[in-house]
This record gives C-alpha cells, structure tokens and sequence, in this order.
C-alpha cells in the first residue's frame, strides 16, 4: 500500500526503499539508486531509451509503476558490463561508430540483447523489427544495424565457455 | 510528464480486486499498463484507484479446449505470440501480433487489456471482431458474457463497466482450412495503424463458405464489413471476385476525418489492401 516499503532485487542485491504511487521505475532507478544507465526520453512508451530487464525480460522502466516492482528482479546496463552478449554489442556499436549522442544506446542494447538471445541469426529484416521500438533522433540506424548485425556474426564465431 | 497522485492496490485475489473496483467509483483496473501507464503519465487519465491485477494467481493461462481458445487477463501479448498451439488454432491473432507494438511492450501487455482497452488503432479487438469471440466480464456481483461483436461502442468506449474485470477472452478455433487475411498501413512497423483489415476466410469445396472481415485504425471501433461478406458468400474466388470485394471495402468503410490522410486516400489505400489480402488469403486455399 501507499505508505509501505518496497523491497525488490537490483542488479543482484536486495534493496528498500518507501513506496510512492506516483513515479514509475525510470524515475526510481535513476533518482533513488544513482543508476543513470536507464535514460528517459518520452516517458510515455514510444522510445525505448529506458528499456530495464524485470523478471528475465526487457520492459519500459517508464510504463511500470516504481510500486508494481515490489519483489521483482531488475537488472540496468549497469550490471550487464559483463554479459557476453552486452559486451560482443558494446564492442560492434563502437566499432561502426554506431551512435552520435548516444541517449538511445543502453535502450538499443537492451533490446539487441534479446534479440540475440532468442536469434542467433537475425537478418537485417529482423534487426529492424526488433528495434522498431528504439527511437534513435540522430537517426543513425543504419549503423546500430550494422553494429548488432556485427556482433550476432562475432558471438557465432566465438564459441560461449 | 509524471502521473498524477492515485491509491494503489495490489490485488492479491479476484475478489479483492473486485471490491476495490466496487468500493471506489474512479477506480481503475492495470494489467500490462502499456496503455494506461502511459496515459497516466500523460495525465489523460486522473483516477483515484489503481487496482494493479498483475499478482492474481490463475490469470496467466491459454487453454484450449471445446474448439475455445480461452485467454486470460494475464496473458501478455509474448506469451500468446510464442504459443505454437494458440496461434494455430488463431492464424488470424498469429499473424497479427507481430503487428501488435513493439518486443518491450508485447513482454507485458495483456491481449484482454488491449481488448479492454479499445484503441481504435488496436489489432487485438479487430481480431475479436473478425472471429467472433466472447469477453467474459467479472465484477462483485458475478460474471456476464459479451460478445465481441456488441462490446465495442465507440472511440475507446466499451460495454465495460468500471467495476468489471476482463477476466477472459474465448476465441473459436478456426475450422480446418480456414486462412487469415491481415494488413495495416503504420508509418513503422509496430506503430500505430492508422487502418488496417483483419479477417478470416473460408474457402470449403471451391465457394466461399464463411467471409468475415474487419477494418480498423480509421473507425472509432473496429467495422464488421457485413456487405461485402454478403457478396463474397457462396461465390468462387478469382481475380476478378476479389476486385469487387476490394471495391465493395473501399465502399463500406467509414473513415474519420485525419489530419494524416483524407477519406479518398484512405478508401484507396483499403482497396489496395483488400486486393493484397484477399489475393494472399485465397490463393492458399483449396479452390
């Protein structure tokens, strides 16, 4: 209720803090925790630049209340630094110049992500459709294509541990 | 923009739900949030309640049964996309969902609250439409099924109350053969259509056995095209049946007036449409 704490597991670590209604969790995550990664564009679901992983799967930090993730595990670009998958794609956005501000880019990652954990050989098709909700207003799509196409071909080669 | 302030409930049963939503008159109901999250933010929205249904146990489930696929409250929009059997037995809501947003957002929206919801702009109600589903609706004083044929009214408006639930949506199986016809113009994929058809067609023996198509995005609610059906009915399909009925689409739609496109425009761009569609949908069956 209104007036409680919320307890919920960030990037791995459980964590407290009071329950406002109003906030969603971009604004809780940056405000609350410093976790300034999580960036907010639109704040009304079209951009995807706060894109956050709850409970195993990529969602807008904006269109989720700060109260609904009461016992949900968040995970933020933060903590992905050492994800093999964020690292392959972080590798191919700097090596196709694939950002110009980069305010987009945890949001691309994020969804870059899940694309290629659930398709190892996305076309160029596919790349688009899954980042069909990831606004870049540089308008540099063609490189963030490039780039996650890129790093789908670098992970194939390099065999997982 | 930030929501407004609101009370928030965490529903941990239907029935607490319920109460809440019958205690309080300016209550309102979150599931995915997709929508309603951000029309909070955008302060379209200003209710007292937040009744959140999320942590309902036994909403999250597709079944299949009785020639029913029946989905509940919970089910997001991902789940029903990556059910091999329900989008089998729903060509039409499978070939749809892709069209529905955007990965983020279909990993939590609800298929019943974009039907709830009624966007004109939706695919899931055209769906409903097209196929004849039932919404079963819940509130403290027990439960009442609509179909989707009578449930929408208008922009946004449905045969909801306030203090009901959308507990389930049953779509019928789609009959043996039966193909599924859906197109949408959107400036991008998973943005908004500004129209679209969505249908189910059934060719048995060479005729056209059962025709229901539906346009939506240009309607304040998703248009059942009786007229064309009447002449699609128990006619054979070719080149030049299918141009009459894309003509007979451009003729029975009613678009609002947009400051993206005129009417002519719009009756254009559903012939060119229909032609597609109903092409791509009869070519495949047995004719």
């Amino acid at each position: 209720m209104s007036d409680d704490t919320i307890r919920f597991t960030l990037n791995g670590r459980d964590v407290m803090v009071p329950a406002t209604t109003r906030g969603h969790l971009g604004d809780l995550l940056r405000h609350e925790f410093g976790e300034t990664g999580t960036h907010i564009g639109c704040e009304h679901g079209v951009c995807g630049a706060c894109n956050v992983v709850m409970n195993g799967v990529v969602v807008r930090s904006c269109l989720t209340l700060a109260v609904q993730v009461a016992g949900a595990e968040i995970e933020t670009i933060e903590h992905l630094g050492n994800d093999r998958d964020v690292a392959a794609l972080q590798d191919a956005f700097v090596a196709r110049n694939a950002f110009q501000c980069g305010y987009c880019t945890p949001g691309m990652i994020m969804t870059a992500r899940e694309l290629l954990n659930g398709n190892t050989t996305p076309c160029r098709e596919e790349i688009r459709d899954a980042i069909s909700g990831n606004l870049c207003r540089c308008t540099g799509y063609q490189a963030i294509v490039e780039a996650i196409s890129d790093a789908a071909e670098s992970l194939r080669e390099t065999p997982s541990e | 923009m930030k929501s407004p302030e609101f009370a928030y409930v965490r529903a941990e049963s239907l029935d607490q739900a319920l109460r809440a939503l019958a205690d309080v008159e300016d209550a309102i109901v979150l599931a995915g949030g997709q929508s309603l999250v951000a029309a909070l933010n955008l302060r379209l929205q200003m209710p007292e309640l937040v009744v959140d249904i999320n942590h309902i146990p036994g909403l999250d489930l597709i079944e299949i049964e009785g020639g029913e696929v029946r989905i509940g409250a919970l089910v997001r929009h991902a789940q029903l996309m990556s059910s091999a059997p329900a989008t089998k037995a729903l060509p039409l809501v499978g070939k749809a969902l892709p069209h529905v947003a955007h990965p983020a957002i279909r990993n939590r929206g609800t298929t019943c609250g974009s039907l709830a919801y009624g966007d004109p702009a939706a695919e899931m109600p055209a769906c409903a439409v097209a196929l004849g589903a039932t919404l079963v609706l819940a509130s403290a004083d027990g439960t009442r099924e609509v179909p989707a044929r009578e449930f929408y009214a208008g922009l946004y408006e449905t045969r909801r109350a306030s203090h009901e639930i959308l507990v389930e949506a049953r779509f019928p199986v789609a009959p043996e053969g039966a193909s599924a016809v859906f197109e949408e113009v959107a400036l991008r994929r998973g943005d908004f259509a500004t129209l679209g058809l969505a249908g189910q067609v059934h060719v048995d023996r060479g005729v056209v056995a059962a025709f229901d198509l539906v346009a939506f995005g240009s309607e304040p609610a998703p248009l059942l095209l009786d007229k064309v059906a009447d002449i699609a009915l128990g006619r054979t399909p070719d080149a030049g049946l299918i141009a009459d009925l894309a003509q007979a689409v451009a003729g029975e739609v009613q678009p609002m007036d947009s400051p993206l496109a005129t009417v002519a425009m719009r009756r254009r761009q559903y012939r060119a449409l229909a032609e597609r569609g109903l092409h791509a949908s009869m070519e495949f069956a047995d004719v």
